[in-house]
């Protein structure tokens, strides 16, 4: 590659680079680091973090125990009226935030049939933890049902076929063989899952508020500074930057340790 | 040839149902200790017999039974999960678990055997298939040799009712396909129980089976041992599809660089290729001339056998005499040559064949 159009492609890729990295190395640049750590020391910040940390782990386990049999279901066997409901479990993923927040304020808000049941049973949703963890598990589930459907149905079904022939249920090639066999999809999807609901903001405030320790997760706690206190705003920042690109890291490893050393 | 067949109930299986585009009956009996080769080409239905045998098709219409246990019967409700069909299945590409070592792929299959003697059973039953070095290893790192007998180790841990074999040779190079058929071999041997095996390849069927069943369209059109098949062969299709004789005997190199295989019961044949050992000979029936006795040319064939004429079968405009020199072989013939010859049943003849038409394969 020589000539002009050899430096058209390098200085395109020059921009790109540094549009795209300038922001996040802007974060950490800011303020010296242990003005940061300080920062963080800040009582409402930890909450926050705690807040986010509890959350995301809650809907994480919903989105896994029931979201795994259901994308086997999906991936391993064909009826009538499989791929529209593939399309409608995946709608979330191009739905807006603001108006994930309002669909789920429509379907289980607290004027509603549902949501007048859940109170009457003792779970307060809106204005409360359990309606973050609502709110985290209706954006980010698309994302792991997506690709546990894809690694399910990347399985030789003549695998499936072996383990029944070898003596096991198909409860137990389920656990046994397919979970093992799509592991590395499966964990894929648990990671831009978790990505997905640590970052959550849109749809959590408008359907579980934000108050600090019971709904402010640490993208309220970031909107809710960066005008009174920019350096604990930066703070939050600079560890969400931490555990996303973490997370990157961890799917490139488990699809393969050559898709970074390359 | 042995047949236990007469010892007990064996495997029967009968079955109408639609596969894709193909409109699968059959009906099949398979005796203890028998192996059936159901061999035809790609798309027959000979791999989803053994999918309704194992309980992973449900046929349309259908009954199943191995000894005394019935595993499917449509008529009356029956069908019996493929888990508890205790078929030994071997896959044509070994279906080994990846994330598994082989000794834990043997052990899957051993689950209803007391945890503490699951891992010593596994690898004994790899030590028997040569294979205690490669007890750890994963299937990824294992070669097509050694997988075929991981998968084969595996399928007869549960000591399976009946043993089914899909295609289990064509995932092998030509290298190790002569081991490890003669290793298959003694596997079906020493089987006790009803044996299917699928095979695109006659040649394969009449080393492994007792028995061929010929399908095509989802249809078994002739059953039997491979020479009568060749013999007699009740349609073209057949005729075509068992196309080559398969003679056994055993190989040496002679001083000119050919290779001369001594017959099993008499008789001699040159090849220009082939490896001292057990071997087996094949030829196309369309490559024999025959002659009568004391009148073969001096051609340039080098193969000439004394046969004696067992049946004659028009097929079309072509005649099949099938023969014994002992061991049973099968020329084909133009009728017009036939009625000059005047070949007749329990008539002798000379058949003669070139070397460069005879090929040798390890057995």
């Amino acid at each position: 590659m020589s000539g002009w159009f050899g430096v058209l492609l390098a200085v395109a890729l020059a921009a790109a680079l540094t549009f795209l990295t300038l922001p996040i190395v802007a974060i950490f640049a800011q303020q010296p680091p242990g003005e940061l750590v300080d920062a963080l020391g800040e009582e409402g910040a930890l909450d926050a973090l705690w807040l986010s940390l509890r959350t995301t782990a809650a809907a994480l386990a919903l989105i896994l125990m029931i979201g795994t049999p259901a994308a086997y279901l999906l991936a391993t066997r064909r009826f009538r009226g499989r791929a529209g409901l593939i399309t409608l479990i995946e709608l979330p993923l191009v739905l807006p935030p603001a108006v994930a927040g309002i669909a789920l304020l429509a379907a289980v808000g607290p004027s509603t049939l549902l949501g007048r049941a859940a109170r009457d049973a003792g779970l307060q949703l809106t204005l409360a933890t359990a309606g973050v963890v609502v709110a985290l598990t209706f954006v980010a589930a698309p994302f792991y049902l997506r690709q546990a459907i894809a690694a399910f149905e990347a399985i030789d079904p003549t695998l499936l076929d072996a383990s029944r022939t070898l003596g096991a249920s198909p409860a137990r090639t389920f656990w046994r063989v397919a979970i093992p066999t799509a592991l590395p999809g499966l964990l894929a999807g648990t990671a831009l899952a978790l990505g997905r609901a640590l970052g959550e903001f849109g749809a959590t405030l408008m359907f579980a508020g934000s108050f600090q320790g019971v709904t402010q997760t640490v993208p309220l706690a970031i909107y809710d500074r960066f005008a009174t206190d920019f350096t604990a705003a930066l703070a939050l920042s600079a560890v969400l930057v931490a555990v996303s690109a973490a997370i990157l890291l961890s799917v490139k490893l488990v699809r393969g340790p050559d898709a970074i050393a390359r | 040839m042995r047949r236990v067949g007469e010892s007990g109930p064996g495997l029967s299986v009968a079955a109408r149902t639609r596969v894709g585009a193909v409109e699968l009956d059959v009906a099949l009996d398979v005796a203890p200790g028998e192996c059936v080769a159901l061999a035809g080409p790609s798309g027959a239905g000979k791999t989803s017999v053994l999918r309704i045998v194992a309980g992973l098709l449900a046929p349309a219409r259908g009954r199943v039974a191995c000894g005394a246990e019935r595993w499917l019967d449509t008529d009356r409700g029956r069908n019996v999960p493929a888990e508890r069909r205790r078929c030994g299945y071997l896959f044509q590409e070994y279906a080994l678990f990846g994330h598994l070592s082989a000794w834990r792929n043997v052990a899957y299959a051993l689950h209803e055997t007391p945890r503490a003697q699951r891992e010593p059973r596994a690898r004994a039953l790899l030590e028997r298939f040569g294979l205690a070095g490669r007890a750890d290893a994963r299937p990824a790192s294992l070669s097509g040799g050694e997988r075929q007998r991981v998968a084969l180790a595996r399928a007869l841990a549960r000591r399976p009712a009946a043993l089914l074999l899909d295609e289990p040779l064509s995932a092998l190079d030509a290298s190790t396909r002569a081991a490890a058929s003669r290793e298959l071999a003694a596997v079906i041997r020493d089987a006790a129980v009803p044996v299917l095996l699928v095979t695109h390849d006659f040649t394969e069927a009449a080393l492994l089976a007792d028995r061929i069943a010929v399908m095509d369209a989802g249809r078994v059109l002739q059953a039997g041992t491979a020479s009568a098949l060749a013999a007699a062969p009740a349609s073209a299709f057949v005729a075509d599809f068992s196309g080559a004789v398969v003679l056994t005997g055993a190989a040496r190199r002679d001083d000119d660089g050919t290779t001369v295989v001594a017959l099993d019961g008499g008789g001699e044949v040159t090849a220009l290729e082939g490896e001292p050992g057990a071997v087996a000979v094949s030829v196309y029936p369309w490559e024999i001339a025959l002659a009568r006795p004391g009148e073969a040319a001096h051609d340039s064939a080098r193969n000439h056998l004394d046969v004696e004429v067992i049946s004659v079968t028009t097929v079309g405009p072509r005649v099949r005499v099938g023969l014994a020199a002992p061991q049973p072989l099968t020329a084909e013939l133009s009728e017009s040559s036939l009625r000059d010859l005047g070949l007749r049943p329990g008539g002798r003849a000379v058949a003669s064949f070139k070397a460069a038409a005879t090929r040798v394969l390890p057995r």
